[in-house]
């Protein structure tokens, strides 16, 4: 069935106290008890979401709520610092780290009244397309477990494990797209480096957006490529995003690589208007790998616009090709130096082994750290070693020039939003997904998403249609610099288009009453 | 035997004087409780990220334009990597590539001799000036087998001033070092007390015959003051001479001071040559520094650094406040020196000169040859004299007046020295040490010296 596109706001349903902000926080919890098999959080903090409903529940009887997003549910990548509640980064090293302090990003969310459910599970460290490399086990998409796949897929016969044929969410983010896909939250904080937002929120059927770097405080995000990370936005549709949107971005003094200009928050434009529009169909990202499927949906989706009155025009990125390189270099570079405080002196884990400072140090990383992140880090020390760093560091740095340049150029040339897939496929089952190594489906999985990255730009996706298989498949906008209120009102409006359906997941039928169609409905805002 | 031509270069840490750290809120302070001023960042915790002290950057261009050096108004910072345990992040952030300030000079002056009289200027080019971060104290309990890690100094800013290779001995180093110290201090931009740890000097030598290229070079460490600076320096010469004449070698290592040996000795750690490998650091912007001239014009003032206003508000430095001395009251330049060599002793002797009618060249003379003196046999700074400036102008004019002797007034201020309150009058007549001015009474005495010594007289009458 299609996706019932109500108007409805769970925000509007608090305020008006159809429902209130315990009721809706018990009914999260109690789904993502009954969502355990996914394994999409790693922890969830009852007691202090309770506490949080509670205030919230105040608020709105004094009424006086702090915004459109008290009393929502939310999660958070477990990358993110949350005081008082367990951040791991999905690895040995941080298991049990409780830090001291929220990241910038958390603060906001909690002083506009959002009631933190918990911290989801991603790949150790944000390293990894498919949220399969943590300690705390794979992240399962909720789609695996739909009707609309169970439908699409081959019966097993008895012999073999009906569970063995579920798909992964992609990644890193892949518990916070989990999370929102399935309903046990209205948003989450993912983060994006490579695609790490985009990615799983196509494989999962749900908006994922990258800001611009610079826009959003990156305190508090634990990082992996510093000058590429951004703090990642998932919903359950283009509106919401412009709302957490609004209440995350501006400067904060904490983050010096965050713009100084004032940040006004928009809403988007109730019924969108893209007929004045330069789209740009960037041929590079018809990729080796890309599935037909998906280019047939890229190429209808194209047309969309075109029949909407927008200019449509193919444009070129010829360096995209070497995007993958030299993200390899610069990220495993980063990798390396932003790991060396890892030595289980100050904080995390700290290794038995005490026969000097350097003995205890190494065990201390081989034990914390996953062959993932113990890869790249050597890698990455390789690459800036005084005879490297010319030919390796510099180089790519020259090459990620380039790469921004090829956007700069096409956006000079007045195109205004790149229409790209965002993945080659949607998405695989796990046990085909871990035949090949972390690194060389990195190196597929973020072809699309990556250059993005490289270049500090906002981009988007947005689900789109279902594959074959029943399985999401979204697609992906590129917008300018700072041109957030564009680019999320252009994918507004193809969202509208699309009319992605809903999921239709075992888990979540059967809940009737009122309270539970406020979870299932598109929006909060 | 060809003459050697020692070489020796200088790289001097100066802890900023500042309220926070470089990057972070925490507090700058000595000797506080192990790990009381350690924030988030300090620590390392995952997810901080540095934030650049403004007043860290004011205090690194005042001492580059001090220095005479060029600004650089776009300066970058870097990520340099290395284990150890005080160094909480891996990595510690300086300014590799493009550093705050280069190309400037330092000039000091020398006694030739070691007489005060013969005083020589000389000139040492300082190579750069960057900013890069402190950092902690690691303390090694080999009883217990633990290393005990302070990080209170973690993260605290420090400027690293290089000095080319400019200097040929011991006492050059001591002097430009010196120099450099009461610099900072006049400028407020770094206290730079060794014992404190406000300044660290490692020295770089190296030996070669003339007209040959320069030698191996030995970096020296582990000097905790200036004359150990000195002597550290002459030791490493030496040792580098006697080496190569008896036929070895000279390895390009890192040596410590041993202070009680009087010698230098390889440093175990430092084996094999580390690859730091330098990264820009990415949370930090370039560093960008304006001047009257590229100021924009609306601009929060608070976010920018300018230049040219800094340089409008320097104070005068030492050789300018020297020069001051030496003209305003006639003293002699070794003398200024050695006014501004011991803190608070010019502003001393000015405020005598002020108030008694000596000359300032007869002042100078008390000052430095009996203030000072006393000074260093009590081991007191100016400011702990018992003896303010007020009581020895008074002294000065009791003698000035002829009141008394000069004999005398060293009675008299020994035994002000003591601190018991008595004004300089007051011990003067206590004591009765008045100069006697009646021309009958001194008669009266000398007659009956005269008259008390009959034979030795007759014997001088005699002849």
């Amino acid at each position: 069935p299609e996706r019932r596109n109500w108007p409805f706001q769970v925000s509007a349903a608090l305020k008006e106290r159809h429902v209130t902000p315990t009721e809706l926080c018990q009914r999260c919890l109690a789904l993502i008890k009954s969502t355990k098999f996914l394994n999409a959080y790693i922890t969830v903090a009852e007691e202090t979401a309770l506490k949080q409903a509670e205030e919230s529940e105040k608020r709105y009887k004094r009424g006086q709520p702090l915004g459109v997003l008290d009393g929502i549910p939310v999660a958070v990548k477990d990358n993110f610092n949350t005081a008082g509640i367990e951040t791991t980064c999905a690895s040995n090293m941080l298991k049990g780290y409780i830090s001291p302090y929220n990241a910038t990003v958390v603060q906001k969310l909690l002083d506009q009244g959002a009631v933190l459910l918990g911290k989801t599970n991603l790949d150790e460290f944000a390293m990894g397309s498919g949220s399969t490399d943590g300690v705390f086990g794979p992240v399962r998409n909720p789609w695996s477990y739909s009707r609309q796949y169970k439908e699409k897929s081959v019966p097993k016969s008895d012999s073999e494990d009906e569970e063995s044929d579920w798909v992964i969410t992609g990644g890193s983010s892949g518990g916070s797209a989990a999370a929102v896909s399935s309903f046990t939250c209205f948003a989450a904080l993912g983060s994006d480096t490579g695609g790490s937002t985009r990615n799983p929120a196509a494989h999962c059927g749900v908006v994922g957006l990258k800001p611009t770097y610079g826009l959003i405080s990156r305190h508090g995000l634990i990082p992996l490529v510093n000058s590429m990370d951004v703090p990642g936005i998932l919903t359950r549709c283009v509106d919401d995003a412009a709302v957490v949107l609004g209440s995350l971005a501006g400067h904060d003094p904490k983050d010096s690589t965050t713009i100084q200009d004032n940040f006004k928050p928009f809403e988007l434009p109730s019924l969108p208007d893209v007929s004045k529009l330069s789209i740009g169909i960037p041929k590079e990202y018809h990729a080796p790998g890309l599935s037909s499927e998906i280019l047939a949906l890229w190429s209808k989706a194209a047309d969309l616009f075109k029949n909407a009155g927008a200019k449509v025009t193919e444009v070129s990125l010829p360096h995209t090709r070497y995007s993958i390189v030299c993200y390899h270099v610069l990220c495993t570079a980063e990798v390396a130096s932003n790991m060396a405080r890892f030595d289980g002196l100050e904080y995390g884990h700290r290794s038995d082994m005490n026969k000097s400072t350097e003995s205890m140090y190494a065990a201390t990383r081989r034990e914390g750290f996953n062959d993932v992140v113990r890869g790249r880090i050597l890698s990455g020390n390789y690459f800036l070693l005084k005879q490297n760093y010319e030919n390796y560091f510099v180089k790519a740095q020259k090459v990620r020039r380039l790469i921004a340049n090829d956007f700069l150029k096409v956006f000079g040339s007045g195109v205004d939003i790149l229409l790209t897939p965002t993945t080659l496929t949607d998405a695989v089952p796990y046990m085909e997904f871990i035949k090949e190594d972390n690194r060389t489906r990195s190196a597929q999985d973020d072809i699309l998403t990556q250059a993005a990255n490289m270049a500090g730009l906002p981009a988007i996706n947005v689900p789109t249609a279902l594959s074959q298989r029943g399985l999401p498949v979204g697609l992906q906008f590129i917008g300018r610099s700072f041109q957030e209120k564009q680019l999320l009102t252009v994918a507004k409006w193809f969202e509208k288009q699309v009319k992605f359906p809903m999921i239709q997941l075992e888990e979540v039928k059967g809940h009737n009453d009122n309270v539970f169609q406020h979870q299932k409905s598109a929006s909060f805002s | 035997l060809a003459p050697w031509v020692p070489v020796v270069g200088l790289e001097i840490h100066a802890q900023i004087s500042s309220n926070s750290k470089l990057f972070s809120g925490s507090q700058v302070q000595f000797a506080a409780p192990p790990n009381s001023l350690v924030s988030f960042f300090d620590a390392s915790l995952p997810g901080t990220l540095p934030v650049l002290n403004r007043r860290c950057v004011e205090a690194a261009v005042m001492t580059g334009l001090a220095l005479n050096c060029s600004i650089n108004k776009k300066s970058l910072f870097d990520r340099k990597h290395y284990f150890y345990a005080d160094l909480p992040a891996g990595y510690q952030i300086t300014q590799q590539r493009v550093p705050i300030a280069v190309n400037g000079s330092l000039s000091y002056s020398l006694c030739i001799d070691n007489k005060m009289s013969q005083m020589v200027t000389k000139t040492v080019r300082i190579k750069q000036i960057q900013l890069e971060q402190d950092s902690g104290k690691s303390l090694h309990d080999d009883t217990r087998s633990q290393t005990l890690v302070d990080l209170n100094r973690a993260g605290v800013g420090l400027m690293e001033v290089v000095m080319e290779p400019d200097m040929c001995c011991g006492e050059e180093a001591a002097a430009a070092v010196r120099e450099l110290q009461l610099i900072l201090q006049t400028l407020g931009s770094s206290q730079a007390v060794m014992a404190e740890g406000q300044l660290r000097v490692d020295a770089n030598v190296s030996v070669h015959h003339p007209g040959e290229p320069y030698g191996v070079r030995t970096e020296v460490k582990n000097i905790n003051s200036i004359r150990f600076l000195a002597k550290a320096v002459d030791y490493e010469i030496q040792r580098q001479i006697e080496e190569l004449e008896n036929g070895g070698t000279i390895l390009n290592e890192t040596r410590a001071f041993d202070s009680k040996l009087g010698c230098t000795i390889p440093m175990r750690d430092k084996e094999g040559k580390q690859d730091y490998r330098f990264m820009p650091e990415p949370n930090l912007p370039p560093l960008i520094l304006y001047d009257a001239k590229s100021l924009p014009a609306n601009v929060n003032h608070q976010q920018v650094v300018n230049i040219d206003w800094i340089h409008e508000r320097l104070p005068d430095l030492p050789s300018v406040k020297r020069a001051k001395l030496v003209e305003q009251y006639g003293i002699l330049p070794e003398h200024s020196f050695a006014l501004l060599n011991e803190d608070g002793l010019s502003e001393y002797f000015e405020n005598v000169v002020k108030q008694t009618q000596m000359k300032p060249k007869k002042v100078i003379g008390w000052i430095l040859n009996v203030l000072l003196s006393y000074l260093k046999q009590h081991s007191l700074t100016v400011k702990e004299s018992p003896v303010s400036c007020f009581l020895l102008a008074d002294l000065l004019n009791l003698l000035e007046k002829k009141e008394i002797s000069s004999t005398a007034a060293r009675q008299v201020f020994a035994e002000l020295w003591k601190g018991e309150g008595k004004t300089p009058l007051e011990i003067v007549k206590q004591k009765k040490l008045e100069l006697i001015q009646d021309q009958k009474e001194l008669e009266q005495i000398c007659q009956a010296v005269i008259d008390g010594q009959e034979s030795e007289v007759i014997m001088i009458v005699l002849g």
